[in-house]
Order: structure tokens, then C-alpha cells, then sequence
């Protein structure tokens, strides 16, 4: 990942020969700006990280978060040992996986068709209303979903001319949540890479078209390519977030009878942390999940890299 | 070549097949405008009609017996606005503390020969990869006694680090070497070029940041769910969630309808469709005028120059 970033990589110039204690006074004023952002992501940021301990711990408010007890791997085998473990585990893998497989390509494909448009008001309009639903907050999407599929006068069911709850069925708790999200936010998506687009050359289209290619053949030749990089970027970014999924959507479109698809490893932790106050407990599970994310990340990132050595994808 | 040039730039198709895709494309635009587009229309126009007529589904294009009694009722109920009004609240101070947050860290980051640099930057980065997690943070922002305080929604979550990047990179790529360099000739001090010069000449990177702060802001209920408990103290998304998740009328409500059971059933009703638009609308006029700004910006920050 942080190959990739240049900036990071980009070593701090050096001014010749003053020394680095008067390049530092010299700039006080930088350090100075950066102050109050450095200490709030200290305290909310890197503190909590330190407090992932109380997964190991037996977490007593009485004793804090440094001082409670140790108390080994406990929470984790809890975890496991867990009837529902399993099961959250897959709902987690498999509702993120599906949301990738669909959710990925679909801006893509958009953003590819939109650059050919021609009609720049039409364009600009489209654009404009693919953005909308993103702005839109997870709660008033989830009540138009609730409202949209209610069995007695919901939208879908007046069109289909049926009264099935479908939030009631597990089975159609997965196509909910993907669609839902595909209409919120595949819109948004296509920004990255309509900027990229924006940046071709259009000299090639001429001299494409001039060679006879087709509409088609111009967005496979001359703009797939220019998407590639950004692609496996975006790709790696969602593989290795595959165990993160939102807490708040699926809790809102929960109901006790759609769990046998619903019921995931975010919404566990809000449960047994938050309203439970299972502090220690879904510090642990959470920390799982965070490990297989990291575990994801590193090897999605290493198949990325060993895909741009051998074809110079990227 | 020049005549196929001069019709590229008029945006007229060359040839038969080009005429031809280009009205596939169109179609196939025109169908997905319609699934994006349909869903908010069809909330518009059911908030606008009488809820046994949606029931029966004689509004999927016009509305039918027109009323406004659902804004009216929502504002009149006066969880529905102090929750507007906690929301107004919450959104401007956290959107002004955030971009002032994000300018402060990307400014100095972006300025080339900084001692430490690429160490703060990491130190930044490693956040949008690592995180504590919902208990850990939790318990550090109750310990600073945040609890139950408007804080605690900006505090915690106040440095965007992602945003950070996009402005770091903006203010590399975009803002003339040759002013800054001028400014500091002239004996202006670091902090008065960041005034002066950086901030009036990066003013469309500060549009598209103030309309994500603010739609990141108007839209968050998660974080007040569990930092402000207090009923007196929730933004309109979380007091929707009575209103759309668990479809409660609230006690207000209640007290006021006349009509009895089915009197408010019927209001139950039309609140919903009303209170989404009414919660959706301010963000929904908004980011189209800055529109324009979202392309741009994502180019000169995305892209690492």
C-alpha cells in the first residue's frame, strides 16, 4: 500500500547545510499548526489502540483500562465457543463478498458509458442525479427500503402485486442489502474514475475513429487501460475491508426473523459492548475482526504487486 | 482529419454506427436515471398525498387528494424540531472545526521541506488502516468526559485523515511554488502565507471539504446514539429512527390527533414520507453547487502529481 502512495515514500527535502535544529526553529509556526490535530488523533486515536489490551484483560471500571486483570485468550475462546460465531463469521464474509463482486464493477461500467456521452448538458444532469443518493443519510435510505418493501403497500409489492415481507425472509436479506447499496452509492463511485477519463487524451479517439473503431473498441483500447491502476487500487481497498461491514445498514434492516442472513460481526460488538457494557468481551471480537481485515489487506496487496510485476498491470 | 475533428468538438456523430450507439447510450443512461431518480420522486409525491390512496397505489406518478398535512405535522412535533434544530447545531460547528482541523495538519504536511514530514504523515496515516475500535474509543471518550457533550461528535473523528490527503495533495499540486516563495521574500511569515496565500487561492478544495464535513455531519446518527443518550440532545436522523425503523408515533403526536386509532395511523403514515424529505432536502440542494468542485478536487488530490 504505502509503495503506492508517493507522497509518503517522498523523502523530506534537505536545505544544505543548515543544521536540522535550525530547520526546525525555522518552522515553528508548521509545528505549531499541526499541534491540535496531533494531539486529538493521540488521545482518540492512538490511546484507544493501546486499550485494545482489555481484550486480554478482565475489564472492571473500578480498575481501568491499564489496571484490570490479565486474563489470556479467554475472550476469544468465548468467541468461538459462541453459538452464533460461525454463522456471523460467513454472514460477514459473504454479504461483503457479493457487495464487492456486484458493487466494484458496476461504477466502472457507469463511468465508462457516461464518458462516451456526447451531450454535455445531458451528461452533467446524469451526473448530477447518480450523485444524489449518496448524500442521503443510512437512516432515511433504510426507511424508504422498510417503507418500499412493507407487504401491505410497499412500492415493490403494489408493482408486483404481492404482499411478501420481505424483510422477514433471510433469503432476500442479502439482494436487499446489495441493491440497496448499489442504488446509494455506485453513483458516487464513478467520480474517481471519470476524473481519470477526464485526463485521455482525445487526439487517441480521433485517430481511433479515423482507424474505423467502434464506440466499443475506443472504451476497450484507449480508457479501459487508462482505469486499469486505479482499479487494482480500488480493488485492494475493498478486499482487504471485507470483514468490514457497516454496522449501521444492517442493523437498521435487522429483524429477528431475517438473522439467519443478518447477523454479523458489527453489530455483535455494538451489542455485547455498547448496550451489553461486555466491555472486554467485544473489545476481543472486534479485534478478530480486525485481524483477518489486516491478514486480507496484506495478502490482496501482495497478489497486486506480484500481478503488476509479471504484466506491468499497474 | 480536420473534418472529422470539427465534429467531434460540435458533438455530432460521424457516421451511421455512431448515431446508432450513441442512442443505445442514451437509452440505456435514460433507464438508469430513472431507477436512481424514481425512488426519491416517489417519496415526493406519496408526502404529498393522502396515505390510503399510496396504500392502493394510485400515486405512482401524481399525487392524489393533495395535502400538506404531513409537514405540518412534522413541524409540529417538537422532538421532530429539536432534533432539526440539534442537527443545524451540530453540522455547522463540526463542519468549521473539521476543515479548520484539516487545513491546520494538511498545510504543513504539504510543504516540501519540513523537518519530519514523512514521520508525522505516517503517524496519521497509520489511522485510516488501524483503529482501536468501537469499545476502546468509547471508553476514552467517556474518560474525557465527553459523555451526554456535543464534543464528543467532533473531538474524536475531528481529523479526517482520507480528506487530509486529498488537501495535502491539493495545495502540492495547485498552489503556485512561485507565491509562496514571493510571499516569504517579502518577510511574510509562515502562518500569514497560510492566511494570505494558501487558504483565498484554495477555495474550491475548501468547497468540496466543507460539503463533505457537512453531509458527513447532517447525516450522522451512529455517534450520537452512543456518545449523547439523551433524547434532548438527538440530531433528525436519530429521531427518525422512531418515526422510519420502528414506526412509533411519538407521545406528541398522539396527544394532539383527535381522531382517534385510525386518525393516527393515518398521520403515522404520512410523517414518514415527509420527515424523509424533510431530512433529505437541505444536503440534496446543497451539493449540487459544488458539484462542479467534486471532479476538480478529486483530480488535483487524488492524484498524487
Amino acid at each position: 500500500m504505502k509503495k503506492k502512495d508517493g507522497a509518503i515514500a517522498r523523502p523530506a527535502m534537505v536545505s544544505a547545510g543548515r543544521p536540522l535544529k535550525r530547520r526546525i526553529m525555522d518552522n515553528w509556526q508548521l509545528y505549531a499548526m499541526l499541534l491540535v490535530p496531533v494531539v486529538l488523533t493521540v488521545i482518540y486515536k492512538y490511546i484507544p489502540m493501546y486499550g485494545i489490551q482489555i481484550a486480554f484483560r478482565d475489564f472492571k471500571a473500578s480498575k481501568g483500562m491499564w489496571g484490570s486483570e490479565w486474563i489470556g485468550l479467554e475472550w476469544f475462546e468465548r468467541f468461538f465457543s459462541a453459538p452464533t460465531c460461525w454463522r456471523m463469521i460467513k454472514n460477514t464474509l459473504l454479504l461483503s463478498f457479493y457487495s464487492l463482486l456486484w458493487g466494484f464493477p458496476i461504477p466502472i461500467i457507469l463511468a465508462l458509458m457516461l464518458n462516451q456521452l456526447r451531450f454535455r448538458r445531458f451528461k452533467r444532469a446524469t451526473q448530477t442525479v447518480l450523485y444524489a443518493p449518496h448524500f442521503i443519510s443510512t437512516m432515511v435510505i433504510c426507511g424508504m427500503i422498510r417503507i418500499f418493501l412493507s407487504p401491505s403497500g410497499g412500492l415493490i409489492n403494489l408493482i408486483a402485486g404481492t404482499s411478501i415481507d420481505f424483510l422477514t425472509e433471510s433469503s432476500a436479506f442479502r439482494t436487499i442489502y446489495i441493491a440497496s447499496g448499489i442504488w446509494q452509492d455506485a453513483g458516487w463511485g464513478i467520480i474517481v474514475y471519470m476524473a481519470t477519463l477526464a485526463n485521455v487524451d482525445t487526439s487517441l479517439y480521433e485517430a481511433a475513429k479515423v482507424d474505423g473503431a467502434s464506440m466499443f473498441q475506443r472504451i476497450l483500447h484507449i480508457d479501459v487501460p487508462q482505469l486499469s491502476s486505479i482499479m487494482v487500487l480500488n480493488l485492494i481497498m475493498s478486499a482487504g475491508g471485507l470483514m468490514n461491514v457497516g454496522f449501521e445498514k444492517v442493523w437498521l434492516l435487522q429483524t429477528d426473523l431475517n438473522k439467519a442472513a443478518s447477523d454479523v460481526i458489527a453489530v455483535y460488538v455494538y451489542q455485547q459492548g455498547i448496550e451489553n457494557a461486555k466491555y472486554s468481551y467485544s473489545t476481543a471480537v472486534g479485534l478478530f475482526n480486525t485481524a483477518v481485515n489486516i491478514v486480507l489487506l496484506m495478502a490482496v496487496n501482495k497478489m497486486a504487486s506480484k500481478i503488476s510485476e509479471d504484466t506491468s498491470f499497474v | 482529419m480536420n473534418y472529422v475533428r470539427a465534429n467531434v468538438k460540435a458533438g455530432r456523430p460521424t457516421g451511421f454506427s455512431e448515431r446508432a450507439s450513441d442512442i443505445v447510450l442514451v437509452v440505456i443512461c435514460a433507464a438508469i436515471l430513472f431507477i436512481v431518480a424514481y425512488p426519491l420522486y416517489y417519496v415526493l409525491v406519496a408526502s404529498v398525498s393522502d396515505p390510503y390512496d399510496v396504500y392502493a397505489g394510485k400515486t405512482f406518478l401524481m399525487p392524489s387528494r393533495f395535502t400538506m398535512d404531513g409537514y405540518t405535522a412534522v413541524f409540529a412535533d417538537p422532538g421532530i424540531l429539536t432534533g432539526y434544530w440539534n442537527s443545524i447545531k451540530y453540522t455547522v460547528v463540526g463542519t468549521v472545526f473539521s476543515v479548520v482541523m484539516l487545513y491546520l495538519s494538511a498545510y504543513p504536511l504539504s510543504v516540501k521541506n519540513l523537518p519530519g514530514r514523512k514521520w508525522i504523515s505516517i503517524f496519521f496515516i497509520i489511522t485510516m488502516y488501524f483503529g482501536g475500535g468501537l469499545v476502546p474509543t468509547y471508553l476514552v471518550v467517556k474518560h474525557t468526559g465527553l459523555i451526554n457533550n456535543m464534543w464528543a461528535l467532533f473531538l474524536p473523528g475531528g481529523v479526517s485523515v482520507g480528506n487530509m490527503i486529498i488537501v495535502r495533495n491539493f495545495f502540492e499540486n495547485s498552489i503556485p511554488k512561485e507565491m509562496v516563495e514571493a510571499a516569504e521574500i517579502d518577510g511574510a511569515s509562515q502562518w500569514e502565507t497560510f492566511i494570505r496565500i494558501v487558504v483565498p487561492l484554495s477555495r474550491s478544495i475548501m468547497a468540496v471539504m466543507v460539503v463533505f464535513s457537512m453531509v458527513a455531519y447532517w447525516n450522522d446518527w451512529f455517534t450520537s446514539m452512543i456518545y449523547l443518550p439523551g433524547t434532548e440532545r438527538a440530531p433528525l436522523s436519530l429521531v427518525l429512527r422512531n418515526i422510519l425503523i420502528k414506526s412509533s408515533a411519538s407521545a406528541s403526536q398522539a396527544s394532539t390527533i383527535s381522531g382517534g386509532y385510525a386518525e393516527l395511523n393515518k398521520l403515522t403514515e404520512m410523517i414518514k414520507f415527509s420527515s424523509i424529505i424533510v431530512a433529505a432536502a437541505p444536503m440534496l440542494i446543497a451539493y449540487p453547487f459544488v458539484q462542479k468542485y467534486f471532479e476538480k478536487g478529486f483530480m488535483a488530490g487524488a492524484v498524487k502529481g
